[in-house]
């Protein structure tokens, strides 16, 4: 038994990213995402996803279609779990998270993942192979696929955590919020780390679901461009391992999060960025730091026309018009439940490495717009990163990211 | 872990709110067989009202009759919506959609299936601007997100907001995942004691013994046994019950199992 009835309400607490991994189109580990963001190199391509048809890029991630999950969890096995596994295998991830374990025990590491539309694609695959009667296929299996907790479950039995566990779903912030709650179940002492992440993966609901809002780009994505004209979408996995602080300063650390509602509309930003300046106020006041102490900013940046006005007035609103911004959804295309975990992992990329990487694509900024859009790359020492994830249903979510003051 | 219970509401087959719910615990009122959830959504604007499908008419209703309940304003609160599969309704007409030559998604529809949109259309009627999170663990959905309402009211020193329901799959899904008969249940919940109806004291066990509390009435067991929102029902059964002190075990992941010990304080 856990002795952790009696808790006393806990402090905000710098929590460590010791160890953390991504796999995009950019390619397998944070290597391959790093070497990109410096080259200045695309991962999106012409939609070529199985048999769309539909005039846009994407952000594939290569070999997904060739390598089924391990044998011993083969009942996961869906391009949504496969994606996880990449994610799971890079970067030494699998052997920190081992490590962890025998540091805190199974039980005591959380996991917990966002995805928005998990593995709807065997769904979606399986309904074309409805029998004379419309039944399934024997061997679809919803709960181990499709279901929203199956990449957490995935995700807990292939690291062998029996830590809490679950999915957090909420489009296009889910991998940003997960942050926010294994921050408070680690100080609520319901565990001492966390595994968390976030899995998305193309699929036939999301390509013509964007489609039909006429929100996808029928060109490579440009944020905050003048000319901007959608988004183009990614898949991607990305994990990270979060564990108390305690003074450590090698590591980036998580120093705040904001979550906040736009309560304004299911799939358009509130109009002045209300919603999304809330939560990037509460993170910075999570944080204790001040707006001037950001030294970057990396964006939503959908490089839809309402999003990237939107975030423009929030973000000019809070921090002004000095602090150097930039989306990198033109690197990776918009990765949906799995963006905020990305860009937490490219904002630790851009910390040790005191990259301040460009709005890729983007050649003119929209002149309307007050915020600092970065059109090339910039080398210089960094300590903090403020990432913005906002997704349907007017669900906002900030992390800033950094090293803790010494 | 303790927090507080400021308002309570619940619908499902057999009870329309959580008033028949608790006469049956309380006093042994009998359930109406013939009962089942007609979810009305009556807080969303009417442009939401026509757009939302009944799953989240049914979680909008039941978080609503809990705010109600609770006497505090629905823009102060947090939320933190669960369901194990979400729009049951929606997810399969996008998928038939998909598999027809045209493959057209409907807007709304698309919309609407995102796991937190009942949560995006009660911000949007209850304007509350507040964190709003959905999440889900399939069976043990309730235990998951009770343990995010609580730690948020702690952390964030917030009231919380908790919903959680489920609904049906038409065929052909149903046949995969059968069951979800539709059930609803809400909370508010508070790290304050203020006006509160009871204290809920939660810890994470990972004893096998005692395990899951059951339902001592075979159909309420089978009704438990139905969902992620019916495995709350032990907890709602002591929510209801005179006694002064009571033990809840709920599932919460195959390791681990969540108690809750509820303690009466009032009326």
């Amino acid at each position: 038994m856990i002795s952790n009835s009696k808790i006393s309400p806990p402090t905000t607490q710098p929590l460590a990213l010791s160890h953390y991994t991504v796999v995009n189109a950019l390619g397998r580990g944070s290597a391959a995402t790093l070497g990109a963001l410096r080259n200045g190199k695309s991962g999106l391509r012409r939609c070529d996803f199985m048999d769309t048809e539909l005039d846009t890029w994407i952000g594939r991630v290569d070999g997904l279609e060739d390598e089924a999950v391990v044998a011993r969890l083969h009942d996961f096995d869906c391009r949504n779990n496969r994606l996880a596994m990449l994610g799971l295998a890079a970067d030494g991830f699998e052997s920190a998270v081992a490590a962890a374990r025998a540091r805190y025990g199974a039980h005591r590491i959380a996991v917990i993942i966002g995805t928005s539309t998990s593995g709807i694609l065997e769904t979606e695959l399986a309904y074309r192979r409805r029998d004379a009667d419309g039944r399934l296929p024997a061997t679809f299996n919803y709960r181990t696929t499709h279901e929203n907790y199956s990449v957490t479950d995935f995700t807990r039995r292939y690291l062998a955590l029996q830590g809490p566990a679950f999915t957090i779903s909420t489009a296009c912030s889910s991998s940003a919020k997960v942050f926010a709650s294994a921050s408070r179940m680690i100080a609520s002492g319901l565990c001492d780390a966390a595994v968390v992440g976030g899995v998305d993966s193309l699929c036939m609901t999301t390509l013509y679901g964007f489609s039909s809002l006429e929100i996808v780009s029928t060109a490579p994505c440009r944020p905050a461009d003048a000319e901007r004209s959608g988004i183009s979408i990614g898949e991607a996995a990305g994990f990270a391992l979060l564990e108390k602080a305690d003074g450590r300063n090698d590591v980036p650390c998580l120093l705040g999060y904001g979550e906040s509602s736009d309560a304004y509309h299911m799939s358009t930003p509130h109009p002045e960025g209300a919603g999304a300046r809330l939560a990037m106020t509460a993170a910075l006041q999570r944080s204790g730091l001040e707006p001037a102490q950001i030294d970057y900013v990396n964006l939503h940046g959908t490089a839809t026309r309402a999003n990237d006005n939107a975030e423009d007035l929030a973000v000019s609103g809070l921090l002004g018009s000095a602090t150097p911004c930039s989306s990198t959804k033109g690197w990776t295309g918009h990765t949906l439940g799995a963006a905020g975990i990305t860009e937490a992992v490219i904002a630790c990329l851009c910390l040790g490495e005191g990259l301040l990487p460009a709005s890729l694509n983007t050649t003119t900024v929209d002149p309307g717009f007050s915020m600092n859009v970065l059109l090339e790359n910039r080398s210089q020492p960094i300590r903090r990163v403020l990432s913005n994830s906002f997704g349907f249903g007017g669900n906002n979510a900030s992390l800033v990211l950094g090293y803790p003051a010494t | 872990m303790i927090i507080y219970l400021k308002g309570i509401a619940a619908t499902g087959p057999g009870f329309e709110n959580w008033d028949a719910l608790r006469n049956h615990f309380a006093v042994g009122a009998d359930l109406d067989p013939e009962f089942v959830p007609r979810p009305q959504g009556t807080i969303l604007p009417s442009v939401e009202r026509r757009r939302a499908s009944p799953t989240i008419k049914l979680a909008v209703d039941v978080a609503q009759e809990a705010v109600l309940q609770s006497g505090l304003k629905a823009e102060q609160l947090a939320v933190v919506f669960a369901s194990s599969n979400g729009d049951t309704n929606t997810l399969h007409h996008i998928c038939e959609a998909l598999a027809t030559p045209e493959r057209f998604v409907s807007p709304t529809r698309f919309h609407n299936s995102v796991h937190n949109a009942p949560a995006g259309y009660w911000s949007i009627a209850s304007g509350s601007m507040q964190s709003s999170s959905t999440v889900c663990a399939w069976n043990d959905t309730f235990a998951a997100a009770l343990v995010e309402a609580a730690t948020q009211c702690i952390a964030e020193q917030v009231p919380v907001l908790l919903a959680v329901f489920d609904t049906p799959f038409p065929e052909p899904l149903y046949e995969k995942t059968p069951g979800h008969q539709p059930f609803g249940i809400a909370m508010v919940l508070d790290a304050n004691s203020q006006h509160s109806l009871a204290g809920l004291e939660l810890s994470i066990e990972t004893d096998d013994q005692p395990g899951a509390t059951r339902m001592n009435d075979a159909q309420l067991e089978a009704l438990r046994c139905d969902s992620s929102a019916a495995r709350s029902l032990p907890l709602l059964a002591a929510c209801a019950a005179g006694e002064a002190q009571q033990e809840v075990v709920l599932d919460y992941t195959e390791e681990l199992r969540l108690k809750v010990v509820v303690s009466r304080l009032g009326d």
